[in-house]
């Protein structure tokens, strides 16, 4: 074991009041079961889980609910023991504020696990290993929710397991309470990760406002010479995946490139507990440890069953689950405001903040750019956003991304710091949502020119594969039977001519 | 207006803010200013100011701008001020309120106004009065003894409603750099000047103190990160090597480093005038090219030209620069090699 002092900064980033402290004052606390848990079909990053119970039917803490649909999807456990209600179209946390395919839980107090089987993970192959969490459920806990069973799997070989312990949004606490409380169970599942990945050495980058869980895991990993903690100044974002690595190993991962390449993956403490209590104790993702601020009574972290309301918890901290309240998820800097507070707890919540009014209402009037390039010397990723705003609000969307405006994480660091009060990041969102619904438009055209091409080219064959047959069909009828032909029909015709002639006479006659 | 999308904190200081604090920081050499020429400088700062404010607020209606939201911006004031202390203090008020309507109405809005002008207002407004009233604009108050003395105020106000001509010349000198220029021209070498002329070692005495008095107040815009050190610090360090470079070759006829550093504006230039974020580059390196060059053209246009106080002209014509300087500078991007 041993801490690394040597960083390598990256430029800017921000020095925000981190608000953490009001929120790690008190344990992590549980709720009573909830009367009812509503249980998203979708929660994690790629295919929607199949539904493997039917409405009615009795199920146990742990069995499975919906299982992953292929390989880029993750299963849903049931929370706890119950029946399943029903299956339908519920509001679920999302910036659209449309509704989804949920199950209703209706649990039966009684909580009985299903038979747990943890895994001998040090006796079997580690392929097997990760192939059993394929069916774990387990996603990427620090908000991206990305199956974890796909990280474990690489074709690049690992020797690096970087432990992402920055936490570096403010208000949000969950892992530092995570790793206060649950750090043998950390340690346990990097050790665990290490194996899986096929890894020779951990590093856990965590910033330095977490002195509590830093001495806890570093009197943990002592005996560990492979794993080691590095402490990063606390500077937001500097637990974005490409800043962490940088600010531990000095390697800038290159656009469009994984970390995997450079032999290195990264996972969230979080999602390294789930991975340890998976496989050592047979649980399957159903709880997560959420962080509810902002302006309730008492901050606090909860550690919940999945499909929890969000307004039991807001309750139980002390606020107004009102209809009228604003609720953030997520961090204030990349967060989004909750459609509701009647939505159930995901996956992906690691954070909940009951705003303030003026988090909400922008009232500052937004004055012109002045140039002054404040978000230049805040940006991480040293783009250059006032000149990415010029052409992003003068729709020269060409020349904002030859200005790299897909390098844009969206950590708001610009917005943060303007003194014109830009909603910069919301131009940058426009724009790239511009640039690429135009290029799946000019998609969409290339394929229809493509096919018109393609019908204009078969129409022009089929008709000159007529005019072939035709002209092969007259090449072989011989002259002789054309002529004899011709006289047949002459004859055939004078006959009829003749006939109508006498008819007509006949019929003067009458 | 109503946002709605991260990030939903923020903590920044406005645009009013930091306009607020460029004032504010002029204060120093203002005070200064007043302690020896008199008056005269206050004048032209109030009436400078009152005149950027009304042709703001009148160019805002015009262009169905709301005027209470880009008035209190502060913007029109820094400019009115910039212009107001680079206009000798004995220059009469119609001078003032020409060159600061040039700056607002022409230089700033008729190019799109707060953020949008390519070339620095007050800058505009100076080179205007320069060109078209040389004799005024060259001409420097020489130090008063009791600046705030009744008889002196008199004066000023005299000077300032009525012109130089009506009260009379004795109060003004050249200006040390175009004074210098002019004996320099008739074969005279700069160490008889500076002996020879005991008025104008007082004036340069008191140029000096003004010109620390904007340093100490370019220190502290500095200091409160409202401007970056690449354009002050490159601009000082270029204007003095180049400086001392030609006076160490020909002490003669090549003024000291000293006397470019804090002459002719050269502090007011370096953290308050090539500073304005609008109309200079952004990049870090650009700011570094910028102000090399700015330091490069003052001194030949003060030496070499036709305009000993040209600061004008160069921060102009380095305004002209300011997009290729940009695009050609352009810091790498993250994981970009």
């Amino acid at each position: 074991m041993n801490i690394i002092d040597t960083i390598f900064k990256f430029n800017g980033g921000i020095k925000a009041d981190t608000k953490k402290s009001v929120s790690t004052v008190r344990p992590i606390k549980k709720i009573k079961m909830p009367k009812q848990l509503i249980l998203p079909l979708r929660q994690h990053v790629g295919k929607v889980a199949k539904l493997k119970v039917n409405i009615g039917e009795k199920v146990l803490k742990g069995q499975l609910l919906a299982e992953a649909d292929g390989n880029v999807s993750a299963a849903i456990h049931a929370p706890t023991s119950g029946t399943v209600a029903s299956l339908e179209k519920q509001l679920i946390p999302h910036p659209s504020g449309l509704p989804d395919y949920c199950v209703t839980l209706i649990p039966d107090g009684k909580d009985t696990w299903i038979e747990k089987k943890p895994i001998n993970w040090k006796k079997i192959d580690r392929k097997e290993t990760i192939k059993k969490i394929s069916e774990s459920g387990i996603v990427g806990l620090g908000g991206a929710t990305f199956p974890t069973h796909l990280k474990l799997n690489n074709n690049n070989e690992v020797k690096t397991l970087i432990v992402n312990a920055a936490e570096c949004e403010p208000y949000i606490t969950c892992d530092d309470m995570l790793m206060r409380e649950k750090s043998a169970e950390l340690v346990e599942g990097i050790r665990l990760a290490l194996h899986l990945l096929g890894a020779q050495n951990a590093i856990i980058g965590i910033e330095d406002n977490k002195p509590e869980a830093i001495e806890k895991l570093a009197l943990l990993i002592k005996n560990d010479a492979n794993i080691s903690i590095k402490i990063v100044p606390t500077i937001y974002p500097s637990g974005d995946a490409k800043r962490l690595i940088y600010l531990i190993t000095g390697i800038q991962i290159a656009k469009g490139k994984r970390s995997t390449e450079y032999g290195m993956q990264m996972f969230n403490v979080a999602t390294i507990v789930a991975l340890y209590k998976f496989i050592h104790c047979g649980e399957p993702s159903i709880t997560r440890i959420i962080t509810i601020t902002g302006k309730v009574r008492t901050p606090n972290n909860y550690e919940v069953l999945f499909g929890t309301p969000l307004s039991d918890l807001i309750i139980d901290a002390g606020g107004k689950a009102s209809k009228n309240g604003s609720f953030i998820m997520g961090g204030p800097m990349m967060g989004y405001k909750l459609p509701s507070v009647n939505v159930p707890v995901t996956k992906a919540m690691n954070c909940v903040i009951d705003a303030e009014p003026e988090m909400i209402e922008n009232n500052n009037p937004v004055l012109p750019c002045i140039r002054c390039a404040k978000c230049a010397e805040a940006c991480p990723v040293n783009l250059q956003p006032q000149e990415l705003f010029w052409f992003s609000q003068s729709n020269q969307f060409e020349k904002a991304e030859n200005y790299n405006l897909f390098d844009c994480i969206e950590c708001g660091c610009c917005s943060y710091v303007c003194p014109s009060n830009i909603p910069l990041v919301q131009y940058y969102r426009y724009a790239k949502s511009e640039i690429i619904s135009d290029r799946y438009a000019k998609e969409e055209a290339d394929i229809a020119r493509e096919r018109n091409d393609f019908r204009l080219e078969r129409l022009q064959r089929e008709k000159e594969e007529r005019a072939k047959k035709i002209a092969e069909r007259k090449a072989n009828t011989s002259s002789d039977e054309k002529s004899k032909v011709i006289d047949e029909k002459r004859k055939a015709i004078t006959e009829a001519l003749e006939r109508v002639k006498q008819e007509g006479v006949s019929e003067k006659n009458d | 207006m109503i946002n709605q999308q991260s990030p939903f904190i923020q903590k920044a200081a406005s645009v009013t803010n930091i306009m607020l604090m460029v004032i504010l920081a002029l204060v120093p050499g203002l005070i200064f200013y007043v302690y020896f020429f008199g008056v005269g400088v206050l004048l032209n700062v109030f009436v400078a100011s009152l005149t950027a404010l009304i042709a703001e607020y009148f160019v805002l209606k015009m262009r169905k701008l709301p005027p209470k939201v880009y008035l209190s911006d502060g913007s029109a004031l820094v400019a009115a001020w910039l212009l107001a202390l680079s206009i000798p203090s004995i220059a009469p008020w119609w001078i003032i309120v020409v060159g600061t309507l040039f700056t607002i109405v022409i230089a700033k809005h008729f190019y799109g106004g707060l953020g949008s002008n390519i070339f620095n207002p007050a800058m505009i407004g100076y080179a205007v009065l320069l060109i078209s009233f040389p004799a005024i604009m060259t001409k420097w108050p020489s130090p008063i003894e009791n600046s705030l003395s009744i008889e002196s105020i008199r004066q000023a106000l005299q000077v300032f409603f009525y012109g130089l001509t009506q009260v009379g010349d004795g109060l003004t000198s050249a200006t040390p750099l175009d004074y210098i220029k002019t004996e320099l021209l008739q074969g005279q070498i700069l160490p008889d000047i500076t002996i020879r002329n005991f008025g104008l070692a007082t004036i340069l005495t008191s140029n000096q103190i003004i010109s620390l008095a904007y340093l100490l107040g370019g220190i502290v815009l500095l200091h409160k990160k409202i401007i970056s050190w690449h354009l002050p610090i490159t601009y000082l360090l270029s204007l003095a090597f180049i400086s001392g470079l030609f006076h160490l070759i020909d002490p003669n006829n090549y003024s000291t480093i000293s006397f470019h550093l804090l002459n002719g504006g050269t502090m007011l230039c370096a953290f308050f005038i090539i500073t304005d974020p609008v109309s200079g580059p952004t990049t870090p390196k650009g700011k570094i090219w910028f102000a090399c060059m700015v330091a490069i053209l003052v001194y030949v246009i003060r030496v070499f030209g036709g305009y000993p106080e040209g600061i004008a002209f160069a921060v102009i014509f380095m305004n002209i620069c300011v997009p290729l300087i940009d695009n050609l500078t352009q810091p790498k991007v993250f994981g970009h090699g």
